[in-house]
C-alpha cells in the first residue's frame, strides 16, 4: 500500500516535474546560487563548524558542483534535511540537488521521480567489538549479543547475514544511536553494529575509544550518492561528472595544490580532464575550465575524503572500498574523452 | 453618661497575662512542620522518604552540573573527566547556539535587535513603568519593522541582506515565539469575538478557521508549507522558507488563543452585556471597556500557558530544516572534535536550563500579573 502510494506520488511528480524543472542548470546559473539538501548533522559528512559554516564530505561534493556550475564553491545554500523529508524536498524543487547519506537502491531510483548520479561513499554495515575479546572476524561472533538501533535496516541485515552463516546471536535494541553506544560501553552487549560511517563517530564518543576495533567484514551494501530529479538529463550529467572529475583527478594525481602546474602536463588524459583538449565543458553546458575550478577550490576525491572522514580528520576512516579501483577499492571514473 | 463611670473607670491595675498566639496564625517552623509534614506517622515516613529522594537527586544533579564539571580546557580535559558536565564545550559553541550561521561580522545587529526587544518588553510589562502605552505601540508597530531591517538587512541602509538559511540557534527560537506571541493575541481576540458574533457569515468564517487549524497537526502544516508548497506554487510566488513557518505559527497560535479568549468571554455574565446595551454603549466600547478587560484577566493563566506551549513548540521547525536552538544543540554535540562521553548530556542539560529559564520567567510574570489584576476577585 505504502509503496503504491509512493509510486503514484513519484509518478505524479515525475510527470509535472519533467517539464517544470527541466532546466535546473539554467535556474542555478540564473539564481547564482546552488541549493543543496544535506544531512542535518552527521560527523564527517555534513556539520556546521563553530561559525555555522558547513563542512563535511557531502558538503564538499555540493561545493564542487557549485564550483563547476558557478565557478565559486562558496555559492551554496545548504538546507539540512531529515531522512524522512529528503526525497520530498528534492521532488518538489525546494532543493536543486540532494547530497545526503542516502543509500542508492532500485526502488528509490525507479519509483520516486529521482535519479542517483553515482556513489560518493561506499558504506556498509559493520561490527565493533572489544579488543580484549580477541575476535578477528564476524565469523567468530557465535552466541554474541549485538547492540543495534531499533527499527532500522540494521536489524534486518543482521538477520540475513547470520542466517546465511548459520550463526546464533541475540540482538539488544535501543531507540537511538546514543543509547546503543552507552549500552555497549556498559557491557550490556559484546558487539555494536551500525554503518561503518557511524561506527567510527560512535567510537570517538566513548570513554575509551582505543579499547574497541571495527571488524573488516561489511554485511550490507550501502552505496551513498547524490540524487537529482528525473527528467533533467543535463543536470544529471553535471551531478555525475562532477563526481567523476574528482575521482579521475585523484587517479591522475591532480590535486588542489598542483592543478595549475598540471596544466603544462603532456599527459593527454590530464589535458582532457583539465579542459585543455577535447570538449569537457561545452557539451555539458559549462565553461571549459570547470574541472579546474572544482579541483582548485574543493580538491580531488582523495583530498576531500582525507580532510573530512579520512586520515586528516578525527574520524580516521580507512579508504577501504572507497580507494581507487587501481588501489584495491571500487572508486572508478569512466574515461574522459 | 453616669458619674460613677467617670470616677471609677474600669482599669485593671495588673498586667493581663500574655496569651498564647492563635493556633493558625504565624506558626513557628517546628509547629508548621508538625502540622504539615509529620501530622501522622505515615505522612512523616513519606516526608522523610521524599526528602531523601530529593537530596539524592539534587546531589547527583549538582555534582554533574557543578562540583565535578569541567570548567576550563578543551576536549582532552573533558574526556579525562567522565563524571561531570563539559562547560568549555558550551562556551566554544555558545555563539553557534545563539546565532547559527549568521555572519560573524554582522552579529551585532542581532544583539541590537534582541536588546531593543528586551528593553521594550520590560518597559511594557513592568506595571510601574511610565508611559507603558508608548512601549506597547513601539513594540507592536515600530519594533517589527526595526527588527526586520536590522536582522534581515536592507541594502540601501548599508546593512547587507542576510539570507534566512543562515539564521539559526536561539535567534530562530526567539523570533518564532515573539512572532507567535505578538500575532496570536490580537488575532485570537478577533477570532473569539467573531465566533460569538451574531452575523452568520463572520461566525462561519471564524468557526471554520479555528476548527480547521486546530484539527491539523502543526508538523503537517510545516511540512506542507516547506516541502510541498513549491510543487503547487510558482517560484516567484513562494515566500521565503523561514517566513512560511512564521506565518504557520502565527495562524496556529491564533486559533488556539481564540478558544482561550472565548472561555473568558463566556465567563462574563450576560447581564453585563445587557446593562451595557441598555446604557446605549456601542459594541466596540462595550468590548474594549467592559468585557475584554475582565475576560482577559480571567484567562491569564491559560494565555500564558499557551505562550509557554508555543515557545516549546517552536522546536518543531527543526523538522523542516530550520536550525532552531534545540537543533543547534543537537548539531553541536555531533562535532567529532569534541566527541566524548559527557558532551551530549552537557548539551541537553544546557538546552533544558535555557528553556526552563524562559518558561519559568513567563510563568512567574503571569502569576504576579494575576495577583495585581485579580485583587477585586480575591477570596
Amino acid at each position: 500500500m505504502r509503496s503504491t502510494f509512493k509510486g503514484l506520488l513519484g509518478l505524479a511528480i515525475a510527470c509535472t516535474a519533467s517539464s517544470a524543472w527541466s532546466a535546473t542548470l539554467d535556474n542555478v546559473k540564473k539564481n547564482g546560487v546552488l541549493t543543496c539538501g544535506t544531512n542535518s548533522a552527521t560527523a564527517g559528512f555534513s556539520l556546521p563548524d563553530n561559525e555555522g559554516k558547513w563542512t563535511g564530505f557531502v558538503v564538499d561534493y555540493c561545493r564542487a558542483v557549485a564550483a563547476a556550475v558557478l565557478g565559486n564553491a562558496q555559492k551554496v545554500k545548504f538546507i539540512p534535511l531529515t531522512p524522512k523529508d529528503r526525497f520530498t524536498a528534492l521532488q518538489s524543487g525546494e532543493i536543486d540537488i540532494l547530497a545526503h547519506n542516502a543509500t542508492w537502491t532500485s526502488s528509490r531510483d525507479t519509483s520516486l521521480g529521482i535519479l542517483f548520479a553515482g556513489t560518493y561513499f561506499y558504506d556498509g554495515q559493520g561490527f565493533m567489538v572489544r579488543k580484549a575479546d580477541n575476535i578477528a572476524s564476524a565469523k567468530g561472533l557465535e552466541g554474541a549479543s549485538i547492540c543495534v538501533t531499533q527499527g532500522t535496516t540494521t536489524e534486518l541485515n543482521l538477520a540475513d547475514y547470520f542466517r546465511s552463516q548459520s550463526i546464533k546471536y541475540t540482538t539488544v535494541g535501543f531507540a537511538d544511536e546514543e543509547a546503543v553506544v552507552k549500552a555497549y560501553e556498559e557491557g550490556r552487549c559484546d558487539v555494536l553494529s551500525a554503518d561503518t560511517s557511524t561506527l567510527n563517530a560512535s567510537r570517538l564518543r566513548m570513554a575509551k575509544p582505543d579499547d574497541s576495533i571495527v571488524l573488516p567484514e561489511l554485511i550490507s551494501k550501502e552505496p551513498l550518492g547524490p540524487a537529482v530529479r528525473q527528467g533533467d538529463d543535463q543536470w544529471f550529467n553535471v551531478a555525475k561528472w562532477t563526481l567523476y572529475v574528482m575521482v579521475a583527478s585523484e587517479e591522475y594525481g591532480v590535486t588542489s595544490k598542483n592543478v595549475d602546474a598540471m596544466k603544462s602536463s603532456d599527459n593527454p588524459s590530464i589535458r582532457r580532464l583539465l579542459g585543455l583538449e577535447g570538449s569537457i565543458g561545452k557539451d555539458i553546458g559549462l565553461g571549459d575550465d570547470w574541472p579546474v575550478e572544482v579541483i582548485k577550490q574543493v580538491g580531488n576525491y582523495g583530498e576531500v575524503f582525507d580532510r573530512n572522514v579520512g586520515k586528516d580528520s578525527p574520524l580516521k576512516m580507512e579508504r577501504g572500498m572507497n580507494a581507487l579501483w587501481n588501489k584495491g577499492g571500487v572508486q572508478y571514473a569512466p574515461p574522459i574523452r | 453618661m453616669s458619674d460613677q463611670s467617670m470616677h471609677s473607670p474600669v482599669v485593671s491595675s495588673a498586667l493581663i497575662p500574655a496569651m498564647a498566639p492563635p493556633a493558625d496564625v504565624w506558626p513557628g517552623p517546628v509547629t508548621w512542620m508538625k502540622k504539615n509534614l509529620f501530622s501522622t506517622p505515615s505522612s512523616g515516613a513519606l516526608t522523610i522518604c521524599f526528602i531523601l529522594l530529593a537530596v539524592w537527586l539534587l546531589q547527583h544533579f549538582l555534582s554533574f552540573a557543578i562540583f565535578n564539571a569541567v570548567w576550563s580546557g578543551g576536549r582532552d580535559s573533558c574526556r579525562a573527566n567522565g563524571e561531570g558536565a563539559c562547560w568549555p564545550f558550551i562556551a566554544e559553541k555558545f555563539d553557534y547556539l545563539r546565532y547559527g550561521a549568521y555572519p560573524v561580522s554582522e552579529r551585532w545587529r542581532v544583539d541590537l535587535a534582541e536588546a531593543l526587544a528586551a528593553i521594550l518588553i520590560v518597559w511594557f510589562l513592568w506595571t510601574k513603568a511610565p508611559r507603558r502605552k508608548v512601549a506597547a505601540l513601539l513594540f507592536f508597530l515600530v519594533y517589527p519593522v526595526a527588527a526586520f531591517v536590522l536582522v534581515r538587512g536592507v541594502a540601501f541602509l548599508n546593512l547587507p541582506v542576510i539570507d534566512t538559511t543562515l539564521w539559526g540557534g536561539l535567534l530562530i527560537t526567539l523570533l518564532m515565539s515573539i512572532v507567535g506571541i505578538v500575532f496570536s493575541l490580537p488575532i485570537g481576540v478577533i477570532l473569539a469575538l467573531g465566533r460569538r458574533s451574531e452575523l452568520p457569515f463572520v461566525k462561519a468564517v471564524c468557526v471554520t478557521f479555528i476548527e480547521v487549524v486546530r484539527g491539523v497537526p502543526f508538523i503537517t502544516v510545516l511540512f506542507m508549507a516547506n516541502f510541498m508548497m513549491p510543487l503547487f506554487v510558482p517560484d516567484y510566488l513562494t515566500p521565503d522558507r523561514l517566513l512560511r513557518p512564521l506565518i504557520a505559527i502565527a495562524l496556529f497560535s491564533s486559533a488556539y488563543m481564540a478558544e482561550v479568549v472565548r472561555a473568558g468571554l463566556q465567563a462574563i455574565p450576560k447581564s453585563q452585556y445587557e446593562a451595557a446595551n441598555a446604557l446605549g454603549i456601542s459594541y466596540f466600547s462595550m468590548m474594549r471597556l467592559i468585557v475584554l478587560p475582565q475576560a482577559l484577566t480571567i484567562v491569564i493563566p491559560s494565555i500564558v500557558s499557551t505562550f509557554i506551549g508555543l515557545f516549546k513548540d517552536t522546536t518543531l521547525v527543526a523538522i523542516v530544516g530550520i536550525a532552531d536552538f534545540l537543533r543547534a544543540v543537537e548539531t553541536a554535540r555531533v562535532d567529532p572534535s569534541w566527541a566524548g562521553p559527557t558532551i551530549s548530556s552537557t548539551g541537553y542539560l544546557f538546552a533544558g536550563l535555557v528553556y526552563w529559564g524562559f518558561c519559568f520567567g513567563m510563568s512567574r510574570y503571569s502569576q504576579s500579573m494575576e495577583r495585581q489584576l485579580a485583587r477585586g476577585h480575591k477570596s
